[in-house]
């Protein structure tokens, strides 16, 4: 081997294309990183007062209805923020008091685990249904009755505290010690990630209910 | 450099074995809490509020990340004798890194097991868990586990540039310094979920699918060398194209984790083009092995002699890695990294059967031939060969490990076409999908072909423990 054959068959060559290579597609990620940072920073209270369109909107969104639907433009569905909404019998959440309901219900969903039985976003695990679109779930509506609350948002938090009363099926979502506060905290996690542009993910949410059992 | 006689003259070498004796442990962790959560599945009343599916699965995962990085430290302060032909270094300082590391890793362990969960706040996430799958271990632990590294690059460091520095260990300096900061992008807090995911997968994504590929090619590269006496320059050139093939297609491949996070459409085309060429180097390494090995045996038999083979059941868990690298990230991969197919496989019991094939062929074969290494070097044999549990164990681990793949991609199929196809992804679609006969069929036997594996296991600590005195070394 000591005769060079051939730069084909020449360590160095392969050496500093291996750097090269490395070098190239770290910049690009680098590159694409600082792209990506910009289009996914939470959005302000005054963008989405302005009808400013943020892929991660402001935590004021809790104010606002959301719903998830059909963009001819973009070809999938689309979360639409649409106009005031009570939450939690309110619809003037400070950015600072919509703020810190997010920040509880994030660190909840991390401190409770969630993500090795659900997934966010797609990601976590499969022992329990996705939580991307949760709030936007139409089994709510059968919690309100069920809980005997009347508003949305106040049956998914009795439910997320005492979630062995309410079981759906016969996999039950265990008792993880949620209080109140931060069960108002994590369903304002879930109304937030709910408004989230996931580029249409996941697809035909909701709308095929009924499709098959002859429901 | 290489000395064939695989020996434990060096005390490297014994840190090396301290390293991949609590990594077999921290595997037969993973399976129990494996089996725990797989029974769940089918009888979800099973251990129901006691330890329940998101700690069975937690410690699954985490017992498996722990493993991996203990066998991957062990191999590297297993073979630095070898490349840089000293002793390593700071060996006094390595062997209290060892202490520290495990006994941190025994508290973090027994306090998922014990604590489980906390209160909304910071507190839980610097003691408890951070509720962040793979990386779950707390903060304090995240910065003990950084202080430990930094010992044992700087051993490797130091080792390296103080005796010989060969192509193996300049691509592993490289490699481990990259896998070791980009632990930094997973220790911090943000309220921005998508924030969180984007910097988790710079964690998860460019380790598995980047720096940990590059490690076992590493890896590969040296067992050639040491067990059949493979040509160094020729293994260190297949490293070089490695390195660029994988780092060049792995490095951009995670854009296939940002086609649904909130983060823009361009990574669809950046996730979907790169992410398909990441199969190309795994078929290489194959190849690469099979040459090699063919190659040196063919012209040890043109000159009238015997081929080369000091350790068979390594070489065999290392063969086995090279395709199952193949099998399980190249083609479990590929079935569902295309957004088009993605929008509906994300997230579902396809994920895990690639999960579970692509970690086992392309981290766990590889490492636990090297424990099968350690067996050699703690035993000095010249010449290890197989006893029946080594086969048995094999055998065992590949059928359970590949007919979970297969029962869990059936289920997988059924869950994408049901739930997400079907229904639409909500939570009654979910459990219709779940409650679908051949979905429970198929978790049925992924239990069956849990029990299995961990049979297989079973053999494997048997034969570690015994192999070395067994009558089949004196033949």
């Amino acid at each position: 081997m000591s005769k060079k054959v051939s730069v084909w068959a020449d360590n160095k060559f392969w050496q500093r294309s291996a750097a090269w290579v490395t070098g190239f597609a770290a910049m690009l990620l680098i590159w694409l990183t600082f792209d990506s940072m910009g289009q996914i920073s939470m959005g302000t209270a005054t963008e989405l007062n302005n009808g400013v369109t943020k892929r991660v909107p402001s935590p004021t969104v809790i104010n606002h209805k959301v719903t998830y639907e059909m963009s001819e433009k973009r070809g999938h569905e689309v979360p639409v923020i649409g106009g005031k909404e009570l939450f939690f019998g309110r619809d003037d959440y400070s950015e600072e008091e919509a703020g810190a309901l997010l920040r509880l219900g994030k660190l909840g969903i991390q401190a409770k685990n969630c993500m090795n039985c659900h997934t966010l976003l797609g990601n976590g695990a499969y022992y329990a249904p996705d939580l991307t679109k949760a709030w936007l779930d139409p089994m709510w509506e059968s919690y309100i009755a069920r809980t005997e609350k009347s508003t949305k948002e106040e049956a998914i938090a009795e439910f997320l505290q005492n979630p062995s009363m309410y079981p759906s099926h016969e996999r039950m979502m265990p008792n993880l010690g949620i209080t109140a506060e931060e069960a108002k905290g994590i369903v304002a996690f879930l109304k937030h990630m709910s408004s989230i542009d996931t580029n249409g993910f996941p697809r035909n949410f909701g709308r095929m209910q009924g499709a098959i059992h002859g429901k | 450099m290489v000395n064939s006689f695989n020996t434990l003259q060096y005390e490297s070498k014994k840190l090396g074995v301290m390293y991949f004796t609590v990594a077999a442990i921290l595997l037969g962790a993973q399976l129990l809490l494996g089996l725990v959560a797989a029974i769940q599945f089918i009888y979800p009343s099973f251990l129901f509020e006691i330890l329940d599916f998101n700690v069975a699965r937690m410690v699954h995962i985490n017992a498996l990340v722990v493993w991996l990085l203990y066998a991957m430290i062990g191999s590297v302060y297993f073979l630095m004798p070898d490349e840089t032909g000293i002793e390593t270094v700071g060996i006094g300082l390595g062997k209290l890194g060892f202490y520290v590391l495990t006994a941190a890793v025994t508290v973090v362990v027994l306090v998922y097991i014990l604590v489980q969960v906390g209160p909304a706040s910071e507190s839980t996430i610097w003691l408890i868990n951070e509720g962040r799958e793979y990386i779950e271990a707390p903060r304090w632990a995240d910065i003990g586990i950084v202080v430990v590294v930094l010992v044992f690059l700087a051993n490797v460091y130091l080792t390296a540039i103080k005796g010989e520095r060969t192509g193996i260990m300049t691509v592993l300096m490289a490699d481990l310094m990259a896998l070791a900061g980009l632990y930094l992008a997973g220790m911090f807090y943000t309220d921005n979920i998508s924030m969180d995911q984007y910097w988790w997968w710079w964690v998860i994504h460019l380790w598995v699918e980047a720096t940990w590929e590059v490690f076992v090619a590493s890896i590969i590269g040296w067992a050639l060398i040491k067990i059949i006496g493979a040509n160094r320059e020729i293994v260190e050139m297949w490293l070089w194209i490695e390195v660029a093939m994988l780092f060049g297609s792995g490095i951009l491949g995670i854009g296939h984790h940002y086609f649904w996070i909130g983060t823009p459409e361009y990574w669809w085309e950046i996730g979907a083009l790169f992410s398909a060429l990441e199969p190309i180097p795994l078929v290489a390494m194959f190849v690469h092995v099979m040459y090699d090995w063919g190659k040196e045996a063919g012209v040890k038999k043109a000159h009238g002699e015997e081929a080369v083979m000091n350790n068979n059941p390594a070489f065999l868990w290392f063969v086995g890695s090279a395709f199952g690298n193949f099998l399980g990230a190249g083609v479990w991969g590929f079935f569902h990294t295309l957004p088009q197919v993605n929008i509906y496989t994300h997230g579902t019991q396809f994920t895990a059967a690639h999960g579970h094939l692509a970690f086992f062929g392309a981290f766990a074969m590889a490492m636990i031939a090297m424990f099968y290494m350690g067996v050699q070097a703690t035993n000095g044999i010249e010449r290890m060969k197989m006893t029946f549990a080594s086969k048995m164990g094999f055998a065992l681990i590949c059928i359970g490990v590949v007919g979970m793949t297969v029962a869990l991609t059936i289920a997988g199929y059924g869950q994408v076409l049901v739930e997400r196809a079907q229904m639409g992804a909500t939570w009654e679609a979910y459990f219709i999908s779940q409650n679908g006969h051949w979905f429970l069929q198929a978790m049925g036997w992924r239990l069956v072909m849990g029990i299995v594996t961990l049979v297989g296991f079973a053999y494997l600590v048997y034969d570690l423990l015994t192999i070395g005195k067994s009558k089949v070394q004196n033949g």
